[in-house]
């Protein structure tokens, strides 16, 4: 059976709000809902933002002297479960694929249309709903993971607010993964084939593989853990007679899959970025591709090293640090791919450019401290410490939000039809990536001296090295000021970009920018070379 | 491969196009459906967890009793089939007899809910009284939710089925097929469900 089409009915640009009204409307155009993605993802990112500096400005001195104890872990708290689930998954999935995920399939728009609205309207009430948590009595104080017993046994209205907004954005996710992929299987252009996909739709396929089967883990532990709460049930209460450890296992077998979900669409990102601006084609196409499902397949079988001190049997930890260790394979051809594709290439240094290599050197330092964090021995003497806290910013700040300014500095010509500002984009590098090492490099040394994370006070020896770190949360935040008049200002008057100022072979070059409604005027164009760099110069020669 | 000319002369060609494609509706219901399946995947792990690894106090009561959900097991199975007959009515354009089928999937999709409530209320043990107990409810609750969705949707499809005016023809049958996947969906896992929680 198939569906057709009706040009009138779809081309109802009439009734579409126009220019900035749209961004506020239940629009259905790919395009509109990720700037929606994209813009609420990044105010959310300065809520979460703002958090993390009161943590370092708390952490500045051994004594709780700028908040009290209870309000530090809640704003931890917030701050972990904010960037998360408000900036990191929806922008890197949700922005970025929902722009770009139907030009690379020759679509004029995702495969349901009306789903994807309803996966983005999902976000903000639940974003204010998981803010407003914390004006309530009982504010969530269990961290991002909401691990039990602490969640149900500190104040709780707050923890069930908590839950019911995680719970929505989960099923947010969970409509995105389906929308991308029916999109990428089902809706590509006739005549492209899977092999022909820019690296960015195998990322999001193996994304969206995750969300399918592991947010809904999360969604059902959430349930029962908000049964604990509101009926009283022992499910994760041992006096009740339940199991803490249970909740862990089911809380990681999404969560664990969860940083995957956060960093392979960076991975597909920082591939779609280095080719363009080294003018070289992406080196190792396929086992790119095998790396990424390899990934996918590994990532849902390592959730235990999280919990190496739970009590966990030999076999288990054997198990999972062998399987961890494995991961490493996948990753580090990536890591060599990336490297392999800027080899010998025409690089030009630019803004784009910049974070990308600014990703790739952090995101290999974090993947080094991933792979000693996998060893039990290792893992024991810093479970709980800053070292983690390192590790895993070093993933996930260092990887995932310096591809995020990356794709930010290299689309937004697609978007806008205007450059940015190149210097003030080199200096907003500059800044964010001395901020970020000064911030989290020394959190590494004292995780190994022993300082724990999550508590507001410390011991004086630390005193120095939490100040350096501070030092460099501060850099972080000044970061964001010539980012945003750097916006700001290119949106207003910026330089013409012109359809491609880039000379990149991606489908998305290949229309106008800004890109008409539907995508294509015209058939949608077949690529079967996205990345055919040197044999574009070898031909024209 | 494309140009940057090409696109250029594809851009030119402004021309309104009406295209068509396939229908994958179906494709995202069945990837819904694994999601959907992987939240009773979560609890099934959890019960076994607890049956395997936290024996429960002295004196807990956890018998179940097995006429009635065996019942319900047979209830269930029937309604996919008279599903399934009335997806072939409505394929030969019968749809007063579609509707009769819907109409009767429906009555036993309720007739299960109310064994259900009926074992609930007879039970010896309440939700919060031990481990097993709790697991129990939400296991065959969260099966029961979609159970009730399951009817309502029933429902809708039989009111849409109907002679004059219906929307539901053999030409558009997606709407009962996707109610239909969803109910042998919902069968599949109660069947599971029958065999982790009573039997085993």
């Amino acid at each position: 059976m198939t569906i057709s089409i009706d040009p009138q009915k779809t081309n109802n640009e009439s009734l579409q709000p126009k220019g900035w009204l749209r961004y506020f409307s239940f629009s259905l155009d790919h395009k509109v809902i990720g700037i929606q993605y994209l813009v609420c993802g990044f105010l959310f990112y300065l809520i979460g933002g703002t958090l993390a500096s009161a943590i370092r400005i708390e952490l500045a001195s051994p004594m709780s002297d700028f908040m009290p104890r209870d309000v530090y872990n809640q704003v931890l708290t917030l701050h972990g479960t904010i960037m998360i689930f408000l900036w990191i998954v929806p922008v890197v999935n949700g922005a970025f694929g929902n722009y770009l995920i139907p030009f690379y399939v020759g679509a004029r728009d995702m495969a349901f249309p009306r789903l994807n609205a309803v996966a983005f309207w999902l976000i903000p009430p639940s974003g204010l709903m998981l803010v407003a948590s914390y004006f309530v009595e009982g504010a969530a104080q269990a961290g991002w993971t909401a691990y039990p017993p602490l969640s149900i046994t500190t104040p709780q209205s707050g923890q069930i607010i908590w839950i019911l907004s995680v719970l929505l954005l989960g099923g947010s996710s969970i409509f995105g993964g389906i929308n991308f992929i029916a999109t990428i299987i089902k809706l590509r252009r006739p005549g492209l084939k899977l092999m022909q996909l820019p690296m960015y739709c195998w990322a999001m396929l193996g994304t969206s593989l995750l969300v399918v089967l592991s947010t809904p883990v999360l969604a059902g532990t959430l349930i029962l853990l908000s049964f604990d709460i509101i009926a009283n049930t022992g499910f994760f209460n041992p006096v009740l007679g339940g199991n803490v450890v249970v909740y862990q296992h089911l809380f990681w077998f999404y969560s664990h899959p969860a940083v995957y979900i956060m960093v392979l669409p960076a991975f597909g990102l920082v591939s779609e970025i280095l080719p363009v601006h080294a003018r070289k084609p992406l080196f190792g196409y396929t086992t790119m591709v095998f790396s990424i499902m390899g990934i996918v397949v590994l990532g849902l079988v390592v959730w235990a090293h999280h919990m190496f001190t739970s009590g966990t049997p030999p076999w288990m930890r054997l198990f999972f640090t062998i399987a961890t260790a494995f991961i490493a394979v996948p990753t580090g051809i990536k890591f060599f791919n990336w490297v392999a594709t800027l080899w010998g290439g025409k690089i030009s240094i630019n803004s784009a450019m910049l974070f990308s290599c600014g990703f790739i050197i952090n995101f290999v330092f974090g993947g080094i401290t991933g792979v000693a964090l996998a060893q039990v021995p290792f893992d024991i003497h810093v479970h709980d410490t800053y070292f983690v806290v390192a590790h895993f910013h070093y993933i996930v700040y260092g990887g995932t939000v310096f591809i995020i300014f990356s794709s930010i500095y290299h689309w937004f010509p697609k978007v806008t039809g205007k450059m940015l500002n190149e210097k003030l984009g080199i200096l907003h590098f500059i800044i964010t990536f001395i901020g970020f090492n000064l911030c989290f490099a020394p959190q590494h040394w004292l995780g190994l001296n022993g300082m724990p994370r999550r508590v507001a006070e410390y011991d004086p020896q630390f005193q120095f090295v939490n100040q350096i770190s501070s030092l460099g949360a501060l850099l972080m935040a000044i970061s964001t000021i010539p980012f945003l008049i750097n916006v700001f200002l290119s949106v207003r008057n910026g330089k013409n970009a012109g359809d491609n100022p880039w000379n990149a072979l991606t489908p998305e070059w290949l229309t106008s920018s800004p890109p008409p409604v539907e995508n294509w005027k015209g058939e949608a164009p077949l690529v079967e070379e996205p990345y055919g760099y040197g044999k574009e110069i070898s031909q024209q020669k | 491969m494309t140009t940057l000319d090409s696109s250029k002369e594809i851009q030119k060609n402004n021309s309104e196009v009406n295209e068509t494609h396939e229908d994958f509706r179906m494709f995202g219901l069945i990837t819904f459906l694994i999601a959907d399946g992987m939240t009773f995947a979560g609890f099934f792990a959890a019960y076994l967890t607890y049956k395997a690894v936290n024996p429960l106090p002295d004196g807990a009561i956890y018998e179940l009793e097995l006429p009635i959900p065996t019942l319900n097991t047979i209830l269930l199975l029937i309604s996919s089939a008279t599903f399934h007959k009335a997806g072939k009515a409505l394929l030969k354009d019968k749809n007063s007899d579609s509707q009769k089928w819907l109409f009767f999937t429906a009555f036993l999709g309720i007739i299960f809910l109310i064994c259900q409530l009926f074992e609930y209320f007879h039970l010896p043990f309440g939700l919060t009284d031990n481990l097993f107990a709790s697991t129990f409810y939400a296991l065959t609750g969260f099966h029961g939710l979609h159970v009730t969705l399951g009817t309502l949707m029933i429902l809708i499809i039989s009111w849409q089925s109907r002679i004059n005016g219906g929307r539901l023809t053999s030409q558009n049958m997606f709407p009962l097929e996707a109610v239909e996947l969803y109910w042998h969906f919902v069968d599949g896992i109660w069947v599971v469900l029958f065999i982790i929680l009573y039997l085993l």
